[in-house]
């Protein structure tokens, strides 16, 4: 087991309103040097949490103490570019457990998936809605419910629900990884190699 | 029958299963590993007490940590070092075969596989980098994983993936002079935006397509991902076929006729479904460049910066946010800015043709002196092929060194990295905040464009230097 259960979460968010969230911002590439898979949530968003003297740069919101928690939310294709599997791991290793965002790019998406992280999408109005709650109180609550599929503001009731295939909401719900099931697979893997 | 995609034909003949209410399992012909990707993967491995369960359909390199010059010495950033050892080792023992530097097979990866022959139109390829696309040219389906999958076709040769929505975009026409594939690729990611084709898959067909060699095509497929498509694909045709031709690992004899045949089966069916269609026509293509820190925010080197007016919300303040980044007002004029770095090379622009095209263009003039250039050819077979064509003669006659084969500039992990603030016109695929060094500032443009800034030291139109 790779990761966590993922179970129903409540929490605060934390918001970073950029859109086109690119994986070189998530983890820059001179920090992909590492052989295992540790400590990379240190340098999760490195050039925007820190100056070049590695003081943290006081406006960005992963460096203001009002905001906390367990889900990151971005602007709109979040994860584009690089298919570095160490963004996904960098914002689990920093502690999150779902990333919202109303659009995400696809290889972020399946790496998030593969890594306990669990990728939301909700509509830009709702974004916006929950941006614009974040600001009015960075404390709020959010719930994120695996089960019913549903992302909620707690203190208005508002919801919506989102998408996940039935495949990986096991695999997410129980903590399972694809892995196992494609080494279960091998001999009928080799049979699909002979009738090529 | 159904008319069927090309997508189709490939993607439903490697379906070894198909899981209820999810993906598919997925069988991969060809998988390419290099440095930063694997070792977690090869550790995952090592965990489960796994052996690789195809060894000889992986094949590695290391390209993305490596310097571009004294390769012949032992790498001097230890962590470097340690990512291209830990590659050699794992190649080793599970029997991978192992394109070591310097040796005549070392280069970026999405340069060796096809010059190889690796790379063969009808399979499905893969690795650990998004720019796998590339090889999505030869009409084979390819696409960028990560380390959990890398470890996945490592234990099965198989990944779970839902299958894509289908695009197909159309260019017809005649490209105008100066105008290449890169400015092909800058220009309909600048339409239809860097997450236009996600979700999907794209094919490009059309007149002006047909036309492109296959470098010019392997630039267009490795640009498929900035659009935020899986990756991109041509039809295989005679350009195809005679560029695998002889190649080492293409098929030889009867076995060539054979593969042949099939190979000619590899198109759409007239009348296939597609979910997603553009149209582009060829003569509306200027050369390139990028303004701001997205591939999408490319313009006609002779345009003006967008206002930007239409924007609201996030969508103003990302845009606002980009121009700051790279120091630019909205509504200024592209070309007569001046710049300090030019890299050619990258898994983009790193073939051949790239550096024929740069030699041509810079063949009798001299390079700006306020320009650096780096000029890092994609593999080691392209710097002897540089060599071997006397554009090495040319370069240095301009004042450019040819560098040593790696993915150098583009991702900037090695020591090529551009200074804070600096401008950089880079053949490379992304100008993303910091990609090229932190602080960077990156103008993607094509090998012609790259050429014409280099020796007058500012953005240019190369047409006013053309004959």
């Amino acid at each position: 087991m790779a990761y966590d259960k993922f179970i129903t979460i409540q929490s605060p968010a934390v918001p970073v309103a950029i859109e086109n969230v690119d994986t070189d911002q998530i983890i820059p590439a001179r920090f992909l040097k590492a052989v295992e898979r540790k400590g990379f949530g240190d340098n999760l968003f490195r050039d925007w949490r820190y100056d070049k003297n590695n003081q943290p740069i006081a406006g960005f919101p992963l460096n203001n103490k009002k905001y906390s928690g367990k889900i990151l939310v971005g602007g709109k294709n979040f994860g584009s570019g690089s298919s570095r599997e160490h963004a996904a791991w960098a914002i689990y290793d920093y502690g999150f457990r779902v990333v919202v965002s109303s659009f995400f790019a696809d290889i972020f998406k399946g790496n998030a998936l593969n890594n306990g992280l669990l990728p939301v999408v909700v509509s830009s109005e709702f974004l916006e809605k929950i941006f614009s709650e974040i600001e009015k109180n960075p404390e709020s609550q959010f719930e994120v419910d695996l089960e019913k599929q549903t992302f909620t503001i707690l203190s208005s009731g508002e919801s919506e629900s989102f998408e996940i295939n039935p495949y990986k909401k096991h695999c997410l719900a129980n903590g399972l990884d694809d892995i196992d099931y494609l080494v279960d697979m091998q001999e009928q893997i080799a049979a699909f190699e002979q009738a090529k | 029958m159904e008319a069927r995609t090309l997508f189709d034909k490939i993607w439903d003949s490697h379906v070894v299963r198909k899981v209820e209410g999810g993906p598919s399992v997925l069988y991969i012909d060809r998988h390419f590993i290099h440095e930063v990707t694997s070792p977690v993967a090869f550790l995952g491995l090592k965990t489960r007490g796994l052996k690789v369960f195809r060894p000889e359909q992986t094949t590695a390199t290391p390209d993305h940590n490596v310097p571009t010059v004294n390769q012949h010495l032992s790498i001097k950033d230890e962590l470097s070092r340690n990512q291209v050892e830990m590659l050699k080792r794992n190649c080793e023992e599970h029997g991978i075969v192992y394109h070591g530097l310097g040796t005549e097979g070392h280069g970026v990866v999405h340069i060796i596989g096809p010059e190889m022959g690796i790379t063969q139109p009808g399979m499905t390829i893969v690795c650990g980098d998004s720019h796998t696309s590339t090889h999505g040219a030869f009409g084979a389906i390819a696409f960028g994983i990560g380390t959990s999958e890398v470890e996945m076709v490592l234990a099965s040769q198989c990944i779970m993936q839902p299958k894509p929505k289908k695009m197909r975009i159309t260019l017809n026409g005649k490209l105008k002079k100066a105008v290449t594939s890169k400015d092909i690729a800058l220009y309909i990611i600048s339409k239809i935006s860097t997450s236009g084709g996600t979700g999907h898959f794209i094919e490009y067909a059309g007149t002006a397509i047909e036309s492109l060699s296959m470098e010019g095509r392997m630039t267009l497929c490795n640009m498929s991902i900035e659009s935020g498509a899986r990756g991109g694909m041509i039809a295989p045709d005679e350009t195809t076929f005679s560029y695998i031709k002889g190649r080492k690992f293409a098929p030889q004899g009867a076995e060539w006729d054979k593969t042949l045949a099939y190979w000619k089966t590899l198109k759409s069916d007239e009348g296939a479904l597609f979910d997603t269609e553009y149209e582009f026509d060829a003569a509306n293509i200027e050369p390139m460049i990028t303004f701001g820190t997205n591939p999408g925010m490319g313009i006609g080197v002779t345009q003006n910066i967008p206002e930007g007016k239409e924007l609201t919300g996030t969508d103003k303040t990302t845009y606002e946010k980009s121009l700051s980044y790279m120091g630019y007002k909205a509504g200024d004029k592209m070309a007569g800015k001046a710049i300090d770095f030019v890299f050619v090379g990258s898994c983009t622009n790193g073939r051949i043709e790239d550096f024929r095209e740069f030699a041509a263009f810079v063949k009798g003039r001299k390079k700006a002196d306020t320009v650096t250039a780096w000029l890092v050819p994609g593999s080691k077979a392209v710097e002897n092929q540089i060599r071997e064509e006397g554009l090495v003669e040319i370069f240095e006659a301009a004042g450019f060194e040819l560098r040593q084969p790696g993915c150098s500039a583009c991702l900037a992990m090695n020591d090529d990295k551009i200074p804070a603030g600096k401008y950089s016109v880079s053949t490379s695929n992304r100008n993303f905040e910091g990609r090229q060094g932190p602080g960077a500032r990156t103008l993607l443009a094509s090998p012609i464009t790259a050429a014409a800034a280099a020796v007058t030291g500012k953005i240019t139109d190369p047409r006013n230097l053309m004959d």
